[in-house]
């Protein structure tokens, strides 16, 4: 009966708190989070916006800048960290970046070529006659 | 000792090991992992509608283009909401982890207020779009830009509910840990869209409006 009770408060909700572990985040991680992201962002805008950076270089200037500020967001709000807790979370983050990429990369990259081939009206009227 | 073997007895799944084989992880490690899971494939999800949007961006059939329909200064206060919602909601765990319930509800207030504005200034951003003759039907790059970031409203839009209906119930059952590991959830979810949201900004309006 007690072993039956103790396996029962694993699982079921409501359970005294004997194994629940306070959260390592404090106020000061937050804030900071908060700080960082708000200077990441206002940094993208002035990239934007302004010919701070060679024009060519805007993009690529912006995708590390969002890059960056999803790092922040990812350490300080997510608490994706180092200790041996977050080991498999960082595991599936991984593997859901890889997806991302194979996804984006994927798409851009057939379409781009897919586009290249394509025919213009033109040509087509060519191959109905 | 004796819990694990009931655990494996009964064919329940066995938690998540917390790294170095020390016995069952606690709940809300397990929860929290499990959510991360969900969210990764939500992720995943957006990054489909992402890519579209990168194929479909310069498909304008003639219609107005992102340059002439995006204002920055509004996408900025809309970050803005969402940035400080994001810190509001973190400020909100930590009350409520240290029972300090009238600072939980003064967070989980301003939460709610953060992204209810971020939600009106997506919707009044929506609606005089399509007063100008650029709705979904437009073009097939406006088609692509209301699916992805109307997703992400559609998202905020749960989001509130469900802040609505956790705080309703901590006020109702007190902070018990299941209800606190809803909250977790529920702030693990907000973050994971402030991340979307950078993405957004940065591929639809940023890059967009230049």
């Amino acid at each position: 009966m007690a072993e039956s009770g103790v396996v029962g408060m694993t699982f079921s909700e409501g359970a005294p708190s004997v194994a629940e572990k306070q959260p390592t985040a404090s106020f000061w991680t937050y804030t900071a989070g908060l700080g960082f992201a708000l200077l990441l962002t206002a940094a993208s805008f002035i990239v934007a916006q302004t010919g701070l950076l060679w024009a060519p270089g805007v993009p690529a200037g912006l995708a590390v800048l969002a890059i960056a500020q999803m790092g922040v967001h990812l350490v300080f709000f997510l608490h994706i960290g180092t200790d041996a807790e977050a080991a498999n979370n960082v595991l599936a983050l991984a593997f859901g970046v890889l997806i991302v990429a194979l996804v984006m990369a994927g798409s851009l990259w057939i379409m781009a070529h897919l586009n290249e081939n394509m025919l213009t009206p033109a040509q087509m009227m060519d191959m109905q006659r | 000792m004796s819990a694990q073997v009931g655990v494996a007895q009964l064919g329940a799944p066995e938690p998540a090991r917390a790294g170095s084989g020390a016995g069952p992880a606690p709940v809300r490690i397990v929860v929290g992992y499990g959510f991360w899971i969900f969210l990764l494939s939500d992720i995943i999800l957006f990054s489909a509608l992402f890519a579209t949007y990168a194929v479909l961006h310069d498909q304008t059939a003639g219609g107005p283009s992102g340059h002439e329909l995006f204002e920055l200064r509004h996408a900025g206060i809309e970050t803005l909401c969402l940035l400080f919602s994001s810190y509001t909601c973190g400020l909100a765990i930590l009350a409520i982890e240290r029972r300090r319930l009238w600072a939980f509800y003064l967070c989980g207030a301003l939460t709610l207020l953060l992204g209810a504005t971020f939600l009106g200034l997506e919707l009044s951003e929506f609606i005089a779009l399509v007063a100008r003759g650029a709705g979904p039907s437009r073009s097939a790059f406006l088609s692509a830009f209301f699916s992805l970031v109307g997703l992400h409203g559609a998202h905020v839009t749960v989001g509130l509910l469900w802040l609505i209906f956790l705080v309703a119930q901590t006020a109702y059952r007190g902070p018990l840990d299941y209800v606190r590991r809803r909250l977790l959830c529920f702030s693990l979810f907000w973050h994971a869209l402030d991340i979307i949201w950078v993405a957004l900004l940065t591929m639809v309006y940023l890059m967009g409006a230049r």
